[in-house]
């Protein structure tokens, strides 16, 4: 593909020139010490240390050479800039990478019509009364949605996201110059998952990033790992129904203490908790280190993961009313719409860092064998 | 909105981190406290900005040093690099306080890098992590927790002093000129660098020559005004911290990114396409200082740095590509030297080279034999194209002229009694210590340690 350079990537180019030639911020996160490897930077090395990058801004905030200064730095925005070329440069298929552009409102107009997709169909085939009506005990969700469906389609959809992430992730780490084959290292996805885990590269320098302003603060790391640990136990939640269903043959809706209603309430009040958090540090934000542009698919993603959640916590506080049979087509309609975008939104990020995090971790131990810690 | 009609007890002249430790120091001795940084906020600080580390003594490894940096070699290191040109009392206070300082950073929300080899400082230099301006961003915002105002785009015009004694400073700020009124004034405003007309009443017309590496606020109107109130005066207008930086620089406020650190690995010659110093004196980090100075006295304050494809890689990337040829002629061309001489030159140069094993992390024996000057390490022939050059000029980072100050930080007068409200520190007192020469970290720790010296004592004689 012999297309002229983008834009963003020359831009990308010039500022980690100068930030090689400046090395101040090698302490703040994985990003720099990645860029200390190289003298010069690729196109795929460029994309690599985008997605390497977490936008805490630290960067932004210590450069002697940000805007106004004539050298214009800002390497947080170019970053983050280039970080969503790369999920629609990678996209698979290719001719769904438009998806990434107004994704806000592809996203949102996905959801919109699983949802009322759902209660269309819910309504004309069970019908108005079934759907309305008031169904209690035992098996009371499948009077509304057959259990088949229930089970069948989102498993159907889980499994054709998962392929099409997978394949854009070859397509990315490929693409960037990388071995694919590093990825299943099981020392270096470790120690690439103790800094998921931990959200390391929002920590700064020990005192947390940079997002309001120049003063350092844990808040955005804090309502990530809210998000992502509350994200975590609603699929804990999800499988272990599915397994009381269908290897147990035990009937949702389960008793309030039991485990998938335990950890689904938990991991859906840390969704609603961490997302609402993450949205209100999005309104707060300094806008000078942030691509605008991307704010779209940011609210996209953090807002259907609200209402998933909302959804999800109201179903359960209302099922013994009559307003189950809806909340629950609801429901279903705002995980269909998760589901269905998943590859083509603000989800890939984790996916493409956590390679990033694992390339990192390869091009450490390749620079300073023997010291797997770091 | 800040009252600049109230007594403030401390007037801080300056953004810096002198002015900043001054600042929180009086403040957290009890003072009120308005600092006047004629910078706007987005390039507050001075030259700290730029800054990357700062040195101390310490008697054991620490968590951001290695081994240790006993005051004594410290005291001999700075003896070495000043040639003795240096105030013994001034420079042993600094060194005691120096030990503390990084914890006193700490404390103030300066965060430090772990240990890594950059410059062979891990000894003596602790990094603070993202350089200066994330240091200033933390003092700033202490200041602020404290109570401290600060007013930005607000320049200092003149002090008004009467028998010695401080009383008022006229200010420009928000448009209008202003008396304000403070009990003591504590002066960390810098050299006066970024005055090209000053430059040139101390060097003459080649100061057009120079790059000023840092703030082009630094004018030094506040040195200016101390000389003509009658402070006494230490140190020689031509004497800076002067290093060899990239001749494309921007006329101010490059920082770091223009240094060039390829010196020892190649040949240095001048607008003539001759050699003038030996490159390979000793490592770089001890050397780069002087050649700010012997840049400045080539013809038309130029010279360039050439090397083959064989070291291209040894030294840190610059911001600049260098000129590339695949002859020395063409380089010559290239460069606008002329092409025969640099040849003759570089022949010259690869014949006097005797074998040697390189080796780039000792003083190696890779010397010239009968060439004048020699190089003395890390000569290698220049044969393996492509060729590589970088044009240098003398970049300026800050001027030693000072006003004299006691163990106090007090601004001593011509009568020599100290001035019993006026404080100084960091670059305008600089020179008290640095006579000449440099080593890195010097500039932040004056400016720590005399700042927090003229902080405290600046609330002490208000509070008295």
């Amino acid at each position: 593909m012999s297309v002229a350079e983008r834009p963003v990537v020359q831009e990308a180019r010039r500022i980690m020139e100068v930030c090689n030639a400046c090395r101040y911020c090698e302490g703040f996160c994985a990003v720099f010490p990645a860029m200390e490897m190289r003298r010069s930077f690729t196109t795929g090395d460029l994309e690599y240390l985008a997605n390497l990058c977490h936008n805490c801004t630290a960067c932004f905030h210590a450069c002697q050479y940000a805007p106004p200064h004539e050298f214009d730095i800002n390497n947080s925005r170019v970053m983050a800039r280039l970080r969503a070329g790369t999920y629609e440069k990678y996209a698979w298929p290719g001719s769904f990478a438009r998806l990434f552009r107004r994704n806000g409102t592809v996203i949102s107009v996905a959801t919109a019509m699983a949802t009322a997709l759902l209660l269309m169909l819910a309504l004309t085939v069970q019908g108005k009364d079934i759907v309305l009506s008031l169904h209690q005990g035992g098996g009371s969700f499948y009077s509304v949605v057959p259990y088949r469906l229930m089970l069948g389609v989102p498993l159907v959809m889980v499994i054709l996201a998962t392929v099409v992430t997978v394949v854009g992730l070859v397509r990315f780490a490929r693409g960037t110059g990388w071995n694919v084959k590093q990825l299943l290292d099981p020392e270096l996805m470790w120690l690439a998952a103790r800094n998921v885990l931990t959200l390391r590269y929002l920590g700064g320098s020990g005192d947390g990033c940079n997002y309001e302003d120049d003063t350092y603060s844990h808040k955005r790391r804090w309502y990530h790992q809210i998000l992502f640990y509350g994200f975590g136990l609603c699929v804990l939640s999800t499988t272990a129904a599915a397994v009381y269903e269908h290897f147990l043959h035990w009937q949702a809706p389960y008793p309030i203490t039991s485990f998938p209603v335990v950890t689904g309430t938990l991991g859906g009040v840390g969704i609603l908790l961490g997302s609402a958090g993450l949205f209100w540090l999005k309104v707060k934000r300094d806008p000078r280190p942030q691509a605008e542009s991307l704010l779209g698919m940011d609210v996209a993603f953090s807002g259907l993961l609200f209402l998933t959640s909302l959804s999800g916590l109201l179903l359960l506080s209302l099922r013994e009313t009559r307003a189950m049979g809806v909340l629950l087509v609801l429901h279903l309609g705002f995980v269909a719409g998760f589901f269905i975008t998943l590859p083509y939104g603000k989800f890939v990020h984790a996916v493409y860092r956590f390679a990033a995090l694992v390339r990192f971790a390869d091009e450490k131990r390749r620079n300073h064998p023997g010291n797997g810690i770091f | 909105m800040i009252d600049i009609t109230r007594n403030y007890d401390v007037l801080v002249v300056g953004g810096g981190n002198a002015a900043l430790c001054a600042a929180i120091s009086a403040r957290k001795a009890g003072a009120t406290v308005l600092i006047m940084e004629y910078a706007p906020r987005e390039f507050r600080g001075g030259n700290s900005r730029h800054t990357r580390n700062l040195r101390c003594a310490h008697d054991g490894p620490t968590e951001f040093l290695k081994g240790s940096y006993p005051e004594e070699k410290f005291f001999n290191d700075l003896l070495n690099i000043t040639d003795g040109n240096t105030h013994e009392k001034l420079a042993r206070l600094m060194i005691r306080d120096s030990v503390d300082a990084p914890a006193w950073m700490y404390d103030h929300g300066v965060r430090f890098q772990h240990i890594q080899g950059t410059l062979g400082l891990a000894h003596s230099n602790p990094f603070f992590i993202g350089g200066g301006r994330a240091l200033l961003n933390a003092f700033y915002n202490v200041a602020r927790r404290l109570g401290v105002k600060v007013l930005y785009n607000s320049e200092v015009l003149e002090l008004e002093i009467e028998d010695g004694t401080f009383r008022s400073a006229v200010v420009r700020s928000r448009g209008f000129t202003h008396k304000v009124q403070a009990k003591s004034v504590v002066i960390a405003s810098g050299g006066f660098q970024a005055d090209i007309d000053w430059l040139k009443e101390a060097w003459g017309e080649v100061a057009e020559n120079f790059i000023i590496r840092g703030t082009p606020y630094n004018r030094g109107r506040m040195l200016k005004d101390l000389i003509a109130r009658g402070a006494e005066i230490v140190g020689d207008p031509r004497q800076c911290h002067a290093v060899a930086i990239d001749a494309r620089s921007p006329r101010f406020d490059a920082g770091i990114v223009t240094r060039l650190d390829c010196l020892p690995f190649s040949i240095v010659v001048n607008k003539d396409a001759e050699r003038f110093y030996d490159e390979g004196e000793d490592f770089w980090p001890k050397r780069y200082a002087i050649w700010g100075r012997l840049v400045a006295d080539q013809p038309d304050q130029v010279a360039f740095s050439i090397i083959d494809s064989r070291s291209i890689d040894l030294f840190m990337p610059s911001l600049f590509r260098p000129f590339r040829a695949d002859s020395i002629r063409e380089l010559g061309r290239l460069l606008a030297l002329d092409p025969l001489r640099l040849e003759r030159t570089v022949r010259d140069f690869n014949e006097a080279v005797r074998p040697g094993n390189f080796n780039k992390d000792e003083l190696d024996d890779c010397a010239t034999v009968s060439l004048e000057p020699p190089k003395t390490h890390w000569a290698r022939p220049l044969d393996k194209p492509p060729f590589y050059a970088y044009p240098l000029r003398p970049g300026i980072t800050f001027t030693y002229l000072a006003v004299k100050v006691d163990e106090c930080a007090r601004v001593v007068m011509q009568d020599s009694s100290p001035a019993e409200n006026i404080f100084a520190a960091g670059e305008i007192m600089a020179g008290n210590i640095l006579g000449q020469g440099y080593m890195a970290g010097m500039g932040m720790t004056i400016g720590t340690v005399f700042g927090r010296i003229a902080g405290k004592e600046a609330a002490g004689y208000v509070c008295r």
